[in-house]
């Protein structure tokens, strides 16, 4: 047992094809990758790999371990220059991408080979956690079947890549049954198992919970997605969808912050037109979950802050899904406390004086707080105020400024002003950001609601009438409630491309992509511990808990392995044509008591059973001729392998 | 207790699947076919446990996805890897005999009799450790010749034969083992020695001494099947449509006896056996007639290759059959 194991990784060196098909999985998977790193850190991976294809093709020793040693340093060096850490996720996955092509360049062996193979596997897992969407998922496919194919050259180093190709598609497909058995069985728990790195959820974007003149027009110059509801019946009007996200206290001259969250009691509105809907929310690291105005049953799990925001008992970092229902302008609600109130007049001490005075004018021309509200919507309706995705910088006075210098802006400056009015006027008010509108997809008619959509309102206590929602925004720019957001902005403002009222067709195709989508977000990405209960539950199975789980996913399984393994022998059981009429012909031979015996070749039994059976003479040898020529010689035409079983068939021995 | 010794090596052989020499053509079941993963399989097993541990903790379903897929990937490249192997049916050839010390060429045939081909199968004589690696396309019959160095005279089975496969993937290695019941004749290693004088024979009573030089030429006859074809006339062979072989007046008109007995008595059993094949090949050459006494048969003088087999089969086995 001394000799080298020719079939042995570590023995065999690579060959410049392999190495060719490795690359290029490697091109693949960090393609995606290369796209958010520095151009120079891409110029040095794409570097590295051409480097090493180099050396293959002119066949040069490989590079010194001391220089591969230094290439290592100078790489961990880069990578903390650009990112100032090693061990985020972005800068980790960065250094994982330098390293394969430096793991290239000291690669000898097929061992080595597997092993970046394996990397590469590794590596398509890490661009999952940047996008999980369609095209991310095809182009990944795409690799590991590259992957898989530079395995199959591994272990079979004389055959062509056309052939190796093919049979990684022969494993995948063979794999897929597996895995999706493995998909809807494995047990989900819900993560994380440990502490992420800081940067984890850096992608996400969404409201936050202050507010500052320019945020939200920010957020709004994005196309993302920030949730999608599904509506039993017919969706509300635009007008009437006004999605409830942070309610915002606090303000301090410039920035607006949340109060307190205790939670609160949740009572049920009553009265006004019900809305029952489903919403999936796409991960953005907040706890707030998007409802309807007024909510009129919390989604499961889900508490209720004492201002009417539903929020989840975690940040939200996966998809989620839940139902929802909302009454449409319900009766009254309850009535405030009073350090709710004081809370909802307080104003810092100084600053906007032309402000101040505009609100006592209007305190002391009304006789109820529900005039001071009505003179402030006239005054915001006819100041002329204009709505653009990019305001002006304003100064220390932003409320000033907006209202009477630069006189444009976007929501959070009319939603800012108008509750600095309100408070100084005496009336309770606070700032509630969140989404307005959304657009029905008229494919599978799910409203879809992007960051585009983000919007701040104002929300104005009113005795005898509870918390009454007043947007000042709809007030000065009535198209932007109705119409949506490209056409209440100026003309030549940046509005997000899909928003532009020209581009309908391009919106027809989004909308059957955007449906796809949708149900991938929902049957696969979102196919988390709820849904997989749900699944289990409607195939029968109750209570679905890991150890069921488990012990359905290993029998089906199993199964599936023993059908495979039938699958793939099925066909070698039985005999090719010109074999089995060789055994037809010895079977007819035997029966008149000539058997093959196990030594005998084919010439020599057709001789001897032609002497015994002298009648059949010809045909015996004949078809003798036929089989060999057939079967060793390169004689194994279609005609006559026909030829063969027809004398077979018609051979008569009596 | 007793039955200890006996029992404790079959199962020896139950478990790493030692069987007898099987004659004719041997399909490999299924069951005959052992799988393990490789070290690089351990490694792939590995990398899938980041990936889940990965996909739990960022929640990622496509993560999941991927994890499945290539667990999936693993399970199918196990089946493949058996497929590679199962229902392989190998058969082995004729060795022709060789002399001690050198190496016996055994043949075995490897018959792919599935549509689809069977990639880079390992062919390894376990004793010995002579391989070849072989490709078997789709219905094709290979040859795969194993160098097994011959050590002693005497009939040298083949023994156990280790097929082994990891294709697709690499990430397992499935092995089988067959013992295909073929032996190859080893003839003892012959010794470069003088031909013994020829001595007249009583119980032959046909040594006729003649001219010393063996290597006269006396003239032409016609071809005979057990000729050596050094002594064809080859000239005169392409001269006329006739094989002739050369007669040598010295060698062919002399008969001797390679005779056992009359060696030296100090030699043991193996020298003795040297010796004689020794002088058999160089009677051969000589084109004398020679025959063969040994202890326990006398072969009668003749020449020829077949006769000369016949006597190197006769001293590769003395003692054994």
């Amino acid at each position: 047992m001394s000799t080298p194991h020719p079939l042995a990784p570590e023995q065999r060196a690579i060959a410049p094809r392999d190495l060719g098909v490795l690359i290029a999985s490697l091109v693949l998977v960090a393609a995606p990758h290369a796209l958010r790193m520095p151009w120079w850190l891409t110029l040095a991976v794409l570097g590295l790999y051409a480097w090493r294809a180099g050396i293959a093709l002119q066949r040069s020793p490989l590079p010194s371990r001391w220089l591969v040693l230094g290439l290592t340093l100078l790489s961990i060096g880069a990578v903390y220059l650009e990112y100032r850490t090693l061990f985020g996720r972005t800068s980790g996955i960065v250094l994982l991408v330098l390293f394969s092509g430096l793991k290239l360049a000291e690669m000898r062996t097929h061992r080595d080979a597997a092993v970046v193979a394996f990397l590469c596997y590794f590596l398509v897992m890490t661009n999952l956690l940047y996008s999980q969407s369609i095209p991310t998922a095809l182009l990944m496919a795409l690799a590991l079947l590259a992957v898989t194919a530079t395995l199959v050259g591994l272990a079979a180093p004389q055959r062509p890549l056309a052939a190796n190709l093919r049979s990684a598609g022969v494993l995948l497909a063979h794999a897929a049954p597996a895995a999706l058995i493995l998909f809807l069985l494995f047990p989900r728990v819900q993560g994380p198992l440990w502490g992420l790195p800081q940067d984890a959820y850096a992608g996400m974007t969404g409201l936050s919970d202050t507010m500052t003149p320019g945020a939200l027009s920010q957020i709004a110059q994005s196309d993302a997605i920030a949730f999608r509801a599904e509506f039993e019946g017919e969706p509300p009007p635009p007008r009437e969808r006004y999605w409830r996200g942070p309610v915002l206290w606090d303000f301090d001259g410039r920035t607006w912050r949340m109060g307190p969250d205790w939670y609160g009691q949740f009572e049920p509105p009553r009265g006004g037109e019900r809305y029952d809907y489903m919403v999936t929310l796409e991960p953005h690291n907040r706890t707030w979950m998007f409802v309807l105005e007024r909510v009129a049953r919390l989604p499961l799990r889900a508490r209720y802050t004492h201002d009417g925001m539903v929020v989840a008992a975690r940040p939200v970092r996966a998809r989620l899904r839940y139902d929802a229902a909302s009454l449409a302008r319900p009766a009254p609600g309850a009535s405030e406390p009073p350090d709710g109130l004081r809370r909802a007049l307080a104003l810092p001490a100084g600053g906007n004086p032309r402000a101040r005075a505009l609100a006592a004018d209007w305190r002391r021309g009304a006789q109820s707080d529900l005039q001071v509200v009505q003179r402030a919507a006239e005054y915001f309706r006819g100041a002329g105020l204009g709505y653009t995705l990019e305001p002006p910088l304003l100064g220390p006075n932003t409320v000033d400024e907006f209202l009477f210098d630069t006189r444009e802006g976007f929501c959070e400056h009319f939603s800012s002003a108008f509750v600095f009015l309100m408070r100084a006027a005496g009336v309770p008010a606070r700032v509630v950001t969140g989404y307005q509108g959304g657009e029905v997809n008229y494919v599978d008619r799910i409203i879809t609601v992007r960051q585009s959509d983000a919007h701040a309102w104002a929300e104005v206590y009113l005795p005898g009438s509870g918390w009454v929602r007043a947007d000042p925004t709809a007030a000065a720019v009535p198209g932007r409630v109705d119409a949506g957001l490209a056409r209440a902005v100026r003309a030549g403002d940046p509005v997000p491309l899909l928003m532009r009222p020209q581009l309908e067709w391009l919106r027809g195709l989004r909308s059957n992509w955007e449906a796809l989508a949708h149900r991938w977000n929902v049957w696969v990405l979102g196919y988390g511990v709820e849904r997989q209960r749900d699944l289990m539950s409607r195939i029968g199975m109750r209570d679905a808990d890991w150890r069921k789980l488990t012990a359905a996913m290993a029998s089906v399984l199993g199964a599936f392995t023993l059908a495979l393994l039938a699958w793939s022998l099925r066909r070698l059981a039985r005999p090719d044509p010109v074999q089995r009429a060789w055994l037809a012909f010895c079977r007819k031979l035997g029966a008149r008591g000539v058997a093959r015996a196990p030594h005998e070749g084919p010439l020599d039994y057709a001789a001897r059973a032609a002497r015994r059976l002298p009648q059949a003479d010809a045909s015996i040898r004949a078809i003798a001729a036929l089989y060999v020529g057939a079967r060793y010689g390169r004689d194994a035409a279609r005609e006559r392998v026909a030829e063969l079983r027809r004398r077979v068939r018609d051979l008569r021995l009596a | 207790m007793m039955r200890a010794p006996l029992a404790a090596p079959r199962l020896r052989d139950w478990f790493h699947g030692y069987r007898a020499p099987e004659r004719g053509a041997i399909t490999l079941g299924q069951r005959r076919v052992y799988i393990v993963p490789t070290r690089l399989g351990w490694l792939y097993g590995a990398t899938l446990g980041i990936l889940l541990v990965g996909s739990i903790n960022y929640a990622l379903q496509l993560g999941f996805a991927l994890t499945f897929l290539l667990a999936g990937l693993g399970l199918a490249g196990m089946v493949h890897t058996t497929r590679n192997l199962a229902r392989l049916t190998v058969s082995a050839g004729r060795a022709e005999p060789v002399f001690a010390g050198e190496a016996a060429q055994f043949l075995l045939y490897l018959d792919n009799r599935a549509r689809y081909d069977r990639p880079a199968i390992l062919v390894r004589h376990l004793a010995s450790g002579a391989q070849v690696v072989l490709d078997l396309p789709p219905g094709a019959v290979r040859e795969a010749v194993l160098a097994v160095p011959a050590a002693a005279r005497g009939w040298l089975p083949l023994a156990r034969v280790m097929l082994e496969s990891r294709f697709p993937l690499g990430l397992f290695r499935a092995w089988s083992y067959v013992v295909p019941d073929v032996r190859c004749l080893v003839y003892p290693r012959p010794e470069r020695a003088p031909l013994p004088a020829p001595t007249p024979d009583a119980e032959a009573g046909a040594a006729r001494v003649q001219a010393h030089g063996s290597d006269d030429f006396s003239g032409l006859r016609a071809y005979q099947l057990q000729d050596s074809p050094r002594h064809v006339a080859w000239k005169a062979v392409a001269r006329s449509d006739d094989m002739l072989t050369k007669q040598f007046a010295g060698a062919a008109g002399i008969e001797l006896w390679l005779d056992w007995s009359r060696l030296d008595a100090g030699l043991g059993t193996e020298q003795r056996l040297s010796r004689l094949a020794g002088w058999v090949l160089a009677a051969e050459r000589s084109g004398a007639r020679y025959g063969l006494r040994l202890p326990t048969r006398a072969l009668a003088p003749e020449r020829g290759a077949a006769h000369c087999a016949a006597c190197l089969q006769a001293l590769a086995l003395h003692g054994i059959e």
